[in-house]
């Protein structure tokens, strides 16, 4: 079954869990399926139109989904789907 | 609070020096204790993807995140927090910071490298809800 690794900003809104399994053919299910189980999370994973906050990452395995078929992509045992929020800054300047 | 080990904090402020003038970045390993205290036992570092801006920009690469977070798991540790530097710059959050951080409840180190020597180094937490309310505000940090 794949696995979902939370990030600890959001594990407040998963039950404290770090990786929950979820029973999912493709992304788009599966994250689907976390949101369904927690609701807390959608606010913070999507924005009002129902995207996916441009900040949030999501890798299947070592690939962003974005390169390969996005919430389409497909899934099978083992799998692991990590939701990466950005990291970047910056000192001065625009 | 943040606690971290002198090795570890000696150590992400001299990757400050090694990359100046450019801005370095890492990530924190560690625990998040039951009081809100978080303690650092390994930093890990990484590269700048910015390298358009790395004088005054940083990105860690998520594809380098991810591994580090699956070391971190073997050993039993999460991300706390995050690292950069300033080169010639306060060792204080900018807009910029603010508006790239979305870890909330992490810590935010920054180090002010100035003309190649480690400056001051300053902690924030990112506090909040959710984006619309997100802070960074100061956070006393103990190096034991």
């Amino acid at each position: 079954m794949p696995q979902i690794q939370i990030p600890s900003p959001l594990r407040q809104y998963s039950g404290k869990q770090a990786s929950i399994d979820v029973s999912a053919k493709t992304v788009g299910e599966a994250l689907a399926g976390l949101v369904s189980q927690h609701p807390e999370l959608k606010r913070h994973l999507y924005n009002e139109e129902g995207k996916l906050r441009t900040f949030v990452n999501v890798y299947v395995n070592d690939e962003d989904m974005r390169y390969l078929q996005k919430e389409a992509t497909e899934l099978k045992d083992g799998d692991t789907i990590s939701i990466v929020p950005s990291i970047a800054g910056g000192s001065y300047g625009v | 609070m943040l606690k971290i080990s002198q090795s570890e904090f000696l150590s992400l402020r001299q990757h400050g020096e090694e990359t100046y003038p450019h801005e370095c970045c890492g990530v924190l390993l560690g625990h998040f204790g039951d009081n809100g205290t978080k303690t650092v036992t390994r930093i890990a570092r990484c590269g700048n993807t910015r390298a358009d801006s790395p004088h005054n920009r940083y990105h860690i690469d998520p594809k380098e995140l991810i591994r580090i977070q699956r070391e971190g798991r073997e050993r039993a540790e999460d991300i706390v927090g995050f690292y950069h530097s300033h080169p010639d710059h306060p060792a204080q959050w900018s807009p910029t910071d603010l508006a790239e951080a979305h870890w909330i409840g992490c810590s935010y180190v920054i180090t002010s490298v100035e003309k190649g020597s480690a400056a001051l180094t300053n902690s924030f937490e990112l506090t909040g809800s959710d984006e619309a309310d997100k802070k960074l505000v100061d956070e006393k940090t103990d190096v034991i």
